[in-house]
């Protein structure tokens, strides 16, 4: 007995669409969970627990994980609800490893799923902030997001067109997959053309609005020679969230030396050294990571440790992180080019799985072994996980 | 299941309209008496898990508000939305996983709220909700459906009442300590018939919080432990009209799976204390038969006869129940903190003797939908 | 286009005007720094025992030390730009439930005497005029309309 190992046995996905007024959220939600059972070669009896997320006030659903038993398959079994925001489908993912790794369960079905268009993604952001001290002045996240684009151009001289490459990127990605939502081939320039949503912060900049679903099977050790797919190992998982208030990020950051996004970068610590990461670039084959727009993809590859300060726009400007590069960040087009937000965290965590058992289709990175997925939200949450190939000598917690 | 105890647990005091308090205030209250109680300061926690719901905390992704009063600073921490039995049992895991000790707080402010709007947003958008059906409505049509199927009568259903209203007064922390008779309760109004207003808990505001470790960080501590034997959850159909309310299936289910974890084969004779989900009085009979304690139908006379009682035969609700404070989600960790308690030998002056096995129930959505059962017990 | 027959044959249930209310606490500290802000246009932080930081917006436990904050202690009206951005999309405010009135500045701000920042109004509107590092300054609401929240401080100027 004692801590198990964990690993990727089946994913499933819904197309990720702005409306899907085809289905209600319960159907939505049974679209990803049958899609994930056809994949692990299992029905909805091999189940042994549930883990669901999404954010409430986005479908105004109070105990989602009861009102979803239709779709989840939850009828007579464990499921429990989890919801840390932006990270909520990371989170979710997590929660599910852990079930695993405790020894109580050896099979998990983890579902994120949002239908964006239900609701006022904005208004439902807004109310997320403190109600005396933040939410009256508060313009969403495309507003505290703008914040820190600012003050990230501001002292390190980067550039609105680097952030540009990156959403020419990730949505040139997209193309390859079928699932997304925004798949595009773009340029710098077109994105330098639409209009400033919250300057310096674009239209072409932000993730769009979705509606989506995607679930994931996490089996034990034990029984994970059972399934058709090869199982996408588990090699370790850590999440940092330090603040409450939105104005609490920006603290230290102007300070010479200080860091960007001290939660990722704590969590990033964590995990690298229970894994073994000296060098992410070198030594990921893929990432996964949740930029939920285009400046993200400059400042958070420093706090993930791919490069040094302020190197940002360098890195991706070099190549190193578009197909074909050292390690290729967001094949399936990433946030920028779908974002259902509870399913959004889980979704990198799918497809780092896909990857590293080579069933990405045409989105495949050839031979990747190893892969880091990661999930933001607010306050600046910061959920990470490694997903490779090789089974890994020890359940790590 | 590896042997993981409950090795600290703090709460706050329950009242309704705690203006004074923001739910920090409430969670670093119920957080720090946790840690003193497990001898412990926040560095000796490993990982942070906190319980809270954005629709009763009227804010999307309710935890950041607490984030700086649970000590999460620079730890793993995640959020699970549901009663704190479901949430606890997650803690249990992460341990069962390799962390050497978890803090889990759930908190409630009931009275910040329009509590009919909120439980309404549990049922289905499309099908249900413009009835404005809520948490009491549908408990009347499932306390309807049980009484006629059992026979129960509203005079069995508030000996429940006068019993846990009772049993509060020799609780510091319970808010609603009330000195009732039978005729009380079946004198007060019906809010829906058959549940009248003596039948209903009260809205409440606190926080709770625990502290799990593994059996070697345990072992270590001044702190007695109560050990976690075992945690069963599940859940039954969503919509009302699928369900027979009458029936116990999800709850049968969940205790199953604890008592087979906790090695009890006969929770009747096996089970010294039981701590439930008694928001409404019928409530308390349905958990009563559904945890195997006495056979379907018969928690009523069971109760009638005074063996529920605290110094009855299996004491239920020792500390006053839900019915005398009810935060909910923190309601099911109240229950798992009582258990703990007794079995210390900590219950101050509702305590019980000899308390060795103890059951503590928590449940999510519409009509008891989701159940969770915790076993606890004093040896390893 | 496949919307608009999505529309047609796919319906949707409205909510209406769904309203859930809400009364959060301020708190013991809170109240008292909304309240002077309303009653004296004075700033109030809150300063851990153990790192000596003191915070506004307020709160009353410093999160790295956790450590219980008691001592207020007075702040500036004025301080430092940190970061700032023009808000130019269209969105309805959820406290009002009305569209908010845009472009407006949104700025970070730390307030001289507090070590954590606060967020709120610039009146500026043109990002080419604001920089990190310039001064502002609180302008507060007129005597008498005043009510006890962050909107009795209507935004901050450039000085
Ligand atoms: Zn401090």
């Amino acid at each position: 007995m004692g801590a198990k190992r964990a690993g990727i046995v089946g994913v499933g996905m819904t197309v990720q669409r702005s409306t899907r007024r085809d289905v209600s959220g319960v159907e939505l939600i049974n679209e990803a969970v049958r899609a994930a059972l056809d994949d692990s070669g299992m029905t909805r009896k091999d189940i042994d627990a549930i883990v669901i997320g999404n954010m409430d006030h986005f479908e105004g659903i109070n105990y989602v994980d009861t009102w979803s038993v239709d779709g989840s398959g939850a009828l007579g079994k464990p499921i429990m609800k989890m919801t840390t925001g932006g990270t909520t489908g990371s989170t979710v993912a997590m929660g599910a490893y852990y079930h695993v790794a405790s020894g109580m369960f050896d099979r998990v079905l983890a579902i994120g799923w949002e239908k964006n268009s239900e609701s006022d993604t904005t208004g439902a952001i807004i109310t997320a902030f403190d109600p005396f001290w933040d939410r009256p002045t508060f313009g969403g996240a495309v507003a505290g997001l703008a914040l820190e684009a600012t003050q990230y151009m501001a002292e390190t001289g980067a550039t609105e067109e680097d952030a540009a490459y990156v959403a020419v990127r990730d949505r040139k990605n997209a193309i390859n997959n079928p699932f997304a939502h925004l798949r595009m081939e773009s340029n710098i320039e077109a994105i330098m053309s639409t209009p400033y949503l919250a300057w310096p912060v674009k239209l072409g900049d932000m993730c769009p609005r979705t509606d989506g679903a995607c679930a994931v099977v996490f089996a034990s050790e034990d029984i994970a020679g059972d399934f058709p797919n090869v199982p996408a190992w588990v090699h370790g998982v850590a999440d940092r969230h330090l603040w409450g208030y939105t104005s609490d990020p920006y603290v230290n950051q102007h300070v010479k030396g200080g860091t960007w996004f001290p939660a990722m970068e704590r969590a990033t610590r964590e995990l690298y050294d229970k894994v073994g990461i000296t060098d992410p670039l070198e030594q990921f084959d893929v990432a996964e990571l949740y930029l939920p727009y285009s400046f993200a993809g400059l400042r958070y590859m420093e706090s993930l440790g791919f490069c040094e300060r302020a190197g940002g726009p360098a890195l991706v400007r070099s190549g190193d992180t578009d197909m074909g590069g050292k390690c290729p960040v967001n094949p399936s087009g990433g946030v920028l080019s779908s974002n259902a937000i509870g399913a959004t965290g889980l979704l990198r965590v799918a497809e780092v799985a896909l990857q590293v058992q080579g069933r990405a289709g045409d989105r495949q990175v050839p031979g990747a072994k190893l892969g880091l997925a990661t999930g933001f939200g607010g306050c600046y949450w910061s959920d990470e996980l490694v997903i490779g190939k090789e089974k890994p000598e020890k359940a790590r917690g | 299941m590896e042997p993981v105890a409950i090795v600290g647990v703090g709460m706050t005091k329950f009242e309704r309209d705690r203006v004074r308090d923001t739910f920090g205030d409430l969670v670093f209250e119920a957080c720090t008496r946790a840690l003193d109680d497990a001898g412990m300061t926040i560095d000796d926690i490993d990982i942070v898990l906190t319980g809270s719901n954005d629709f009763f905390d009227g804010r999307t992704i309710s935890s950041m508000a607490i984030m700086d009063a649970c000590g999460s600073y620079d730890k793993n921490v995640s959020t699970v939305e549901g009663d704190g039995t479901f949430g606890a049992a997650h803690a249990v895991m992460r341990v069962l996983a390799g962390w050497g000790t978890c803090l889990y707080c759930a908190h409630h402010k009931g009275s910040e709220s329009v509590m009919p709007l909120i439980t309404n947003a549990m049922f289905d958008p499309i099908y249900e909700r413009f009835l404005g059906i809520d948490s009491v409505t549908s408990a009347a049509l499932q306390a309807r459906a049980y009484m006629d199927r059992y026979g129960v009568t509203e005079e069995q259903c508030a000996q429940v009442s006068v019993k846990n209203h009772g049993n509060a007064f020799k609780n510091p922390y319970a808010q609603l300590p009330l000195q009732l008779t039978i005729e009380d309760v079946l004198a007060s109004p019906y809010v829906a018939d058959p549940i009248k207003l003596l039948d209903c808990c009260p809205i409440s505001d606190g926080a709770s919080a625990v502290v799990i470790a593994g059996a070697q960080r345990a072992k270590a501590l001044d702190a007695k432990p109560a050990w976690v034997k075992g945690i069963g959850y599940n859940c039954d159909a969503y919509h009302l009209g699928d369900r027979d309310l009458s029936k116990v299936d999800a709850l049968q289910a969940a205790s199953k799976t604890a008592y087979a974890q906790a090695g009890i084969s006969d929770p009747a004779k096996e089970v010294d204390l039981a701590e439930v989900h008694d928001t409404f009085t019928y409530l308390e009979l349905m958990a009563i038969e559904g945890l195997g304690l006495c056979r379907m139908g018969e928690a009523g006379e069971f109760t009638a006869f005074g063996n529920t009682a605290q110094d009855g035969r299996l004491p239920v609700n020792a500390s006053g129940g839900c019915i005398s404070s009810n935060p909910v989600l923190v309601a099911g960790l109240n229950s798992i903190i009582e258990c703990a308690l007794q079995i210390r030998g900590d219950a101050g002056e509702h305590q019980v003797d000899g308390v060795k096995t103890a059951v503590a129930q928590g449940v999510n959505g519409p009509c008891g939908q989701s159940q969770c059962v915790w076993v606890l017990g004093g040896d390893e | 286009m496949a919307a608009a027959e999505d529309k047609k044959m796919f319906l949707v249930i409205e909510s209406g005007n769904v309203a859930q209310p809400f009364r959060w606490s301020a708190g013991t500290y809170g109240s008292k720094f909304l309240t002077e802000i309303r009653d004296n246009k004075k700033f109030w932080g809150i300063k851990c025992p153990k790192c000596g930081k003191v915070y506004v917006p307020i709160r009353s436990v410093c999160g790295p030390c956790y450590a219980e904050m008691t001592e207020l202690v007075p702040v500036s009206d004025e301080g430092n730009l940190i970061t700032f951005s023009v808000v130019s999309f269209g969105f309805v405010d959820p406290s009002t439930g009305k569209q908010k009135p845009v472009p407006y500045g949104y700025a970070v701000i730390k307030l001289d005497g507090a070590d954590s920042y606060l967020i709120h109004y610039i009146d500026e509107t043109d990002p080419e005029k604001l920089k990190a590092g310039m001064r502002v300054r609180a302008v507060f609401e007129e005597d008498g309309k005043r009510t006890g929240s962050m909107m009795d401080i209507k935004h901050f100027e450039l000085i």
